[in-house]
């Protein structure tokens, strides 16, 4: 059988010519002749149309025919046999079928042991860091005064118009709601009170650490995580640099300093925004407004949310940095890394927050 | 209009700056069909900027780049795609895209430009693995699994996806072990003779200059100088002088038969 080839055998008609020559060499393979490639009206020929002649030519050769390719001038006969030799013996293995059940229990079952040793991981960090920072503490020259002073402008500082615009905002929104329910009983002015005691207490501080979350939490992730991929890490480990010494204590520290200044910060912007409306919209006098502020707190309920946030700070400095050490080979992980530092960082802060509500009421205060 | 006897890339009066920074000025660069171009500079000398250039990702601030005969930023979004089908870029480290496996990064191309039946696409990936020397279980790995040098040749079989009339190579060799480095140049010789490519390559490998280039464009003062290997030797600028008649260079253009082999 002759099978005369024409016209370009490029890539961009691979699927014709499949579809052409799939059936003709099917037919040779039934009558079971000797077959003759004429590919001398081929006007060009790429390494798709060579794979189609070798494919062809294989599939009739197992079955014991004669193949004859010709017609090729001397660089397509190169092409062809280089095409040929690079293919000899070698098919790809076809893609691993999926098996639905058993992929998702192995993913259950990963994804458990995975959690279990992250939590294992994490609380070997959590030694380790507690023993660097009373290293440090113990010999505060040995402190990166440059580092650490840069992150608590990085951190604290730079995060004040957002805290602040945040909180002075919730403290609106919060005393419009507890005025709305109060009037009806005529108890307006415990408006105040209500104020300041769920600002001081949890939600300046809480607030306050959700943001420093997603703002610095995510970031010590980041700029770690791209230091371990360019090697940087490796670098001072080789230079006989302790990363947890270098990278991570002075971020922890500097946090310890600048979430509690956040805290109070966003304590006082919200009283400011609760008392403008009391003032503006209640109608309260200031004099009174002040009267009953003094009333409703002493300096406990302040110390009562401000002692959280350095608690708050070491959490969410631990996993943002320890994500970052996490970071392995690739900058995709970074992306992933910094997601799940947030997501962390927010959930231990929110768990902590319940255990200290616990505790402070046990405690009776 | 364009025909078959345009140069393959064609770069006139090209000027590129960062801010004050001018990389180049007024550069003209010819490339002809099926040739191998080395394109050598020393560093900062803009290479990496060029080639973007000329692949479209960075339009210069004057000047024209021609690609087989189509002005590429003149040309319409449809042009465009058409023209990106016949050339195939191979970025430094592969810059495979790292969420897909080998076999799939290899077959974007394929998808995104031509309709072709999944087990067709299948085949035609294990062609391009075996022809850059990448063992077939390799297809299923993520980039992240692959050292570099099988990255490397991974992203080469990206390139080679369409059977593209150009290809343009950053550093090929940059980074594999010199026997690995001589596969690479084995490679692209013999694609290039079988295929009749037009290889645009970025280099620092001077033996790789001597043993595949026909051409080399030298990058210099904000200019290129296109010349043979030979003509560049006798060529009076200093940096040249020193490119290719010091003592790497020499060593890398004596001739073979000169050098001592061992054994016998």
């Amino acid at each position: 059988m002759r099978i005369v080839g024409e016209g370009a055998w490029r890539v961009e008609h691979a699927a014709v010519l499949d579809r052409h020559l799939a059936p003709i060499v099917g037919e040779a393979e039934r009558e079971r002749v000797p077959v003759v490639l004429a590919l001398g009206d081929v006007d060009s020929l790429d390494t798709a149309g060579a794979w189609l002649v070798t494919r062809s030519r294989r599939r009739l050769e197992a079955r014991g025919l004669d193949v004859t390719v010709e017609g090729l001038d001397p660089e397509r006969r190169v092409l062809l046999e280089r095409v040929e030799q690079a293919c000899f013996t070698r098919d790809l293995p076809p893609a691993p079928p999926t098996r639905w059940v058993r992929e998702e229990l192995a993913k259950i079952g990963s994804a458990t042991m995975d959690a279990l040793s992250e939590i294992e991981a994490l609380l070997a960090f959590f030694g380790a860091l507690v023993t660097a920072i009373v290293k440090t503490l113990l010999r505060p020259w040995r402190l990166r005064v440059t580092s650490f002073s840069a992150h608590v402008v990085s951190t604290g500082l730079e995060a004040l118009p957002i805290v602040g615009l945040m909180s002075f905002l919730i403290g609106i929104v919060l005393a419009f709601q507890g005025a709305s329910q109060l009037r009806q009983f005529g108890a307006e002015i415990f408006t105040i009170n209500l104020l300041a005691i769920s600002i001081l207490r949890e939600i300046g501080v809480l607030m306050t650490a959700i943001i420093v979350a997603g703002r610095s939490g995510s970031a010590f992730t980041a700029q770690i995580g791209t230091m371990v991929v360019n090697e940087e890490v490796d670098a001072m480990r080789t230079l006989g640099l302790d990363p947890m010494e270098v990278l991570v204590v002075p971020r922890v520290l500097a946090l310890m300093v600048a979430l509690p200044l956040l805290a109070f910060f966003a304590n006082i912007m919200g009283l400011l925004g609760g008392g403008m409306l009391t003032i503006f919209v209640l109608e309260i006098p200031l004099s009174q407004f002040l009267d009953q502020l003094r009333t409703a707190t002493d300096g406990t309920q302040l110390w009562l949310g401000l002692i959280k946030a350095p608690v708050f700070a070491f959490v969410i400095a631990m996993v943002g940095c320890r994500n970052g050490l996490r970071v392995e080979g690739d900058a995709a992980s970074v992306g992933r890394l910094t997601t799940q530092a947030v997501v962390s960082g927010i959930f231990l802060v929110i768990v902590l927050d319940a255990a200290f509500s616990i505790a402070f009421n046990a405690l009776g205060v | 209009m364009p025909s078959a006897s345009d140069p393959a890339i064609r770069l006139e009066g090209i000027v590129n700056a960062f801010g004050r920074h001018v990389v180049h000025e007024g550069l003209d660069l010819e490339v002809r069909r099926g040739e191998i171009l080395g394109l050598v500079g020393g560093s900062g000398t803009g290479k990496s900027v060029l080639l973007r250039t000329i692949v479209g990702l960075r339009p210069p601030q004057a000047g024209r780049v021609r690609v087989l005969g189509r002005d590429l930023y003149d040309a319409s979004a449809r042009e465009r795609r058409a023209l990106q089908a016949r050339w195939g870029v191979l970025f430094q480290d592969g810059a495979l895209f790292s969420s897909l496996t080998v076999r799939e990064n290899i077959q974007v191309p394929m998808r995104e430009q031509l309709k072709l039946p999944r087990r067709l696409m299948d085949e035609l990936a294990a062609v391009r693995l075996a022809l850059v020397g990448l063992a077939m279980d390799a297809a299923d790995k993520l980039p992240s699994e692959l050292s570099g040098g099988m990255r490397k040749r991974a992203g080469l079989a990206r390139a080679l996806a369409l059977d593209p009339e150009i290809i343009l190579l950053d550093e090929p060799t940059a980074g594999l072990d010199p026997i690995g480095a001589a596969a690479f140049d084995e490679l692209i010789l013999t694609l290039q003779e079988a295929l009749g490519l037009t290889v645009v390559m970025i280099t620092h490998d001077v033996d790789s200059l001597v043993r595949i280039t026909d051409r080399v464009a030298v990058l210099l003062n904000k200019r290129c100088i296109v010349a043979t290997l030979g003509e560049l030797r006798h060529r009076d600028e200093p940096w040249v002088q020193q490119y290719f008649n010091g003592p790497r260079g020499r060593a890398a253009m004596t001739p073979k038969s000169s050098t001592p082999t061992a054994g016998d």
